[in-house]
């Protein structure tokens, strides 16, 4: 079995009368030539490091150019105060969201998931059930084998790169893991998995990657929020048996043919969206003169 | 075909894979192909390096690379204090290459015996780093495989001599490639091989006539034999 398509993933699952993240695990082990115990315990050093940093997250840090920091205690102290338009859940999946793409553009310790930039994504669904202890270490890192499968079609069929395919590459591939994430926890089958990612990458189809100065912090950090919060409307939206009318591996050849028409402007390189905005302009002006 | 775990990894320092992360591995590397603790690094950054690369810790990303940490050491932030505190001397400049990657960075660096090592390497995205010139010479190594780096005189034998030798020890060369200083005389082996290369058998291979250099790098530990 290949990771190149979800259909692919599915119909080793079937064959092998296994479970989609298992078919990923198995394809771990054919791939690197391990056991199943092995995979298992590099996926828990993968889940305990992202424990790790949102544990650790105090908010005090600035990101190099000062523009980012703080956002994710901001948003916990509101959730404290039980005013949250979202609700207990969702309100503590922002504040994950905004503290572990913060704690990227601050040096701190994260795992890519796809990238460095939407870090934040996958582990913002993941660790407030965690913390709630509606998660058990076994549903967890199955649910990161689902997702990192979803990541792996997703990086062969479209790209997972800003300068690839622009952040609907990045942001929108996370959302699209941790949305089949949440169904895996919440007993969704693979028919609902394939739908959640569907939905998951068609609404964040075209999204540009435009970052300030070339840093990976403005737009980067909230745009984690809204990845995080497109996954769990569509978990949702999958769990109750809606479909996706376009199939899923049709919507991730789609996401990659807009990526490979996208300008180079939107690509990283600075040059466009809010990195070409007065604001953006002055700061990478600033940047330039700390250089 | 896609390892599970460069999706869902590498476990790093952010802000960024390639600014960050794949600075700190190119720093590493240096540190292991110069074989002792690195002195002194004069630093050039080319491309987005130069025009980002403090903005995403590029600059401390190298240092701590070459002080031996791995791109998820916490240290890295302070990598310019850990620096000082341990006597590393480095400088930071830019530079414009002709057709180099935009991610690449030039580094002269001395080692505590006075060993010196000029490397071009560059940052090619998710971590991944690519070597692509080694003391004038030109090549092309991403530090995927366990890799040997030979500096040898362009002689007639050596490299059948290293090959059957690794051949004995079944360890199989996954690419092999040679590349010669333009000046003539000078020439490098770059192996790489899928089995760890064990420290007897660098040192045999060191013995060999026309053997200048011998470095290692290994894939699992970052390891460092001295040359
Ligand atoms: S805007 Fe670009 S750098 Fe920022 S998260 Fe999106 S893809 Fe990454």
């Amino acid at each position: 079995m290949r990771l190149d398509s979800m259909e692919a993933i599915c119909l080793g699952a079937k064959e092998a009368g296994a479970q989609f993240w298992e078919a990923v695990l198995l394809y771990d082990m054919e791939e690197r030539q391990c056991i199943r115990e092995e995979s298992m315990a590099k996926m828990l050093t993968v889940w305990t490091a992202m424990v790790e940093a949102s544990d650790s997250y105090t908010g005090q840090r600035r990101s190099v150019s000062g523009l980012v920091g703080g956002d994710g205690l901001k948003m916990r102290m509101y959730n404290r105060r039980g005013e949250s338009l979202c609700g207990d859940y969702v309100g503590r999946v922002i504040a994950e969201a905004l503290s572990m793409a913060e704690s990227n553009a601050c040096m701190r310790r994260i795992v890519a998931a796809p990238t460095a930039g939407s870090c934040g994504v996958l582990p913002a669904v993941l660790i407030p059930l965690w913390n709630q202890q509606k998660l058990t270490q076994r549903q967890v890192i199955e649910a990161l084998y689902t997702a990192s499968g979803i990541g792996a079609v997703i990086a062969s069929k479209a790209g997972i790169s800003g300068a690839s395919g622009g952040c609907q590459a990045e942001i929108g591939s996370a959302a699209a893991m941790a949305a089949g994430a949440l169904v895996h926890i919440q007993g969704g089958d693979m028919d609902m998995i394939c739908n959640a990612v569907a939905i998951a990458l068609k609404n964040l189809m075209g999204l540009i990657c435009d970052p300030v100065a070339g840093l990976v912090e403005v737009p980067c950090v909230k745009r984690n929020v809204a990845g995080a919060m497109t996954a769990v409307s569509a978990a949702d939206m999958a769990l109750a048996g809606i479909e996706s009318r376009v199939p899923v591996d049709q919507v991730i050849q789609a996401m990659g043919e807009v990526g490979r028409h996208m300008p180079l402007e939107f690509r990283e390189t600075a040059l466009g969206g809010l990195a070409a905005t007065p604001f953006g302009k002055e700061i990478k002006q600033r940047q330039k003169e700390r250089e | 075909m896609a390892d599970i775990f460069d999706i869902l990894g590498p476990i790093m320092v952010g802000p960024s894979s390639s600014h960050t992360a794949g600075a700190v591995r190119i720093g590493s590397m240096a540190r292991t192909l110069l074989g002792e603790r690195v002195v002194s690094a004069d630093i050039l950054l080319h491309g987005s390096f130069a025009d980002t690369g403090h903005g995403h810790g590029t600059d401390r990303a190298l240092l701590a690379g070459l002080l031996g940490m791995d791109p998820a050491d916490l240290r890295i932030p302070n990598a310019f204090e850990e620096a000082d505190k341990v006597g590393l001397k480095y400088t930071f400049g830019e530079i414009e290459l002709m057709d180099a990657h935009p991610n690449s960075v030039v580094m002269d660096i001395v080692g505590e015996s006075g060993l010196r090592l000029s490397i071009r390497a560059s940052s090619i995205g998710g971590g991944r780093i690519m070597v692509n010139e080694l003391d004038g010479i030109e090549v092309a190594f991403d530090g995927s495989f366990n890799t040997l780096v030979i500096h040898h005189v362009d002689e007639f034998g050596t490299i059948a001599e290293v090959s059957r030798l690794l051949s004995n020890y079944r360890i199989n060369i996954a690419n092999m490639r040679l590349s010669r200083h333009r000046r003539g005389g000078e020439a490098l082996m770059i192996i790489e091989t899928d089995q760890t290369v064990e420290r007897k058998i660098i040192d045999w291979i060191r013995e060999f006539h026309g053997i200048a250099k011998v470095t290692y790098y290994d894939k699992n530990k970052e390891a460092e034999y001295e040359a």
